[in-house]
């Protein structure tokens, strides 16, 4: 039964292997396009570099809202998250359930960015109306 | 070569008014990261590796279709040799920029190539030097499914197929394209 698309062990199996697909392009997107820019200087520099520059090469727009608690919480809000931009369905509540899957792969693409330039972060997403998607990066201070 | 001309002229007009583009890096780091997940998961049976892009290709294929009449608003093709230069300069243009060049067709007309002088797909590629990818691996095999998909809903039965590839060391990109039947119309079955 594991195999069938309701089933959680399947909706976990294809998270993780959209967010590893989107981890690898975003340590590359990083690289390619942090080249010419100067050094960071702190984290909330990087998270900046991500919802404007990185947000734009990929979705063609920046991220509308940060939010953070200064101690390594940052909330980003697009709110009109392109691939959300043409879904609609009778039901919203289905819709939402369908649409989730597409935040798994933005996920892996903010840690990947992230990682790449040395910051180790959970990032979760989620909808609560379409097309706006809220991510949240939870960073993991290094010891 | 009328037709041809008419089909460049569409392809580079739909290319820079009606198409939405995406930055082409993010596409070929998505693309190729793909093809490596896909490499790890066979475990490097890379004739496994091609038969996923293919069947990946294909869904995507069907889709496409549609988002191209929608664009390129263009009617019925009259013959296969029409059909090659819309591949080529509209289908490839609008949605790869790119145009291949149609060649070496066979007298019945029922086959021709696709030569690609260049591929975004496998910009930056390199294949794994493992003594068997090279041999093995179609990196852009995706296109070869996209291609069946598309025609099959324009009722054109065909199989495409890489015959060299520059990352595997050969001087073109060649992919042969073979016309196997026209799909006829049907009436679904009466059930009474």
């Amino acid at each position: 039964a594991d195999g069938l698309p309701e089933t959680d062990v399947f909706r976990d199996s294809v998270y993780v292997r959209l967010e590893r697909l989107g981890f690898r392009v975003g340590e590359g997107l990083s690289e390619r396009f942090s080249r010419d820019r100067p050094r960071f200087t702190d984290q909330l520099d990087v998270i900046k570099f991500l919802c404007k520059d990185l947000w734009t090469v990929v979705f063609k727009k920046q991220i509308d809202n940060l939010k953070t608690n200064h101690r390594g919480v940052f909330v980003l809000t697009d709110s009109r998250f392109r691939p959300f931009s043409r879904m609609s369905m009778a039901n919203p509540a289905e819709a939402m359930a369908r649409a989730q899957p597409h935040l798994y792969f933005p996920c892996g693409i903010i840690r990947g960015v992230l990682s790449s330039l040395g910051i180790k972060a959970i990032v979760q997403a989620e909808t609560t109306e379409l097309p706006s998607a809220t991510f949240q990066i939870k960073t993991i201070p290094a010891k | 070569m009328a037709s041809g001309q008419k089909a460049a002229r569409v392809g580079e007009e739909v290319w820079k008014t009606r198409v939405e583009k995406v930055n082409a890096e993010l596409v070929t780091l998505t693309y190729g990261t793909i093809v490596a997940q896909l490499c790890t998961d066979y475990d490097y049976d890379y004739a496994q590796v091609n038969q996923q892009l293919d069947k990946m290709g294909y869904n995507i294929g069907m889709r496409l279709i549609e988002d191209f009449l929608a664009k390129s608003n263009i009617g019925r093709c009259g013959n296969f040799r029409d059909t090659a230069e819309m591949i080529s300069k509209v289908g490839f243009k609008i949605f790869l920029n790119v145009t291949p060049t149609v060649t070496n067709w066979t007298a019945d007309n029922k086959q021709f190539s696709l030569l690609f002088d260049e591929n975004p797909l496998a910009d930056f590629v390199e294949l794994p030097d493992d003594g068997r990818a090279q041999d093995e691996l179609w990196f852009s095999n995706i296109l070869c499914g996209v291609l069946r998909g598309a025609l099959e809903m324009v009722q054109m039965s065909i199989e495409a197929r890489f015959v060299s590839d520059v990352l595997r060391g050969n001087d073109v990109t060649e992919m042969r394209v073979t016309l196997l039947r026209y799909i006829e119309d049907e009436m679904p079955p009466d059930d009474d």
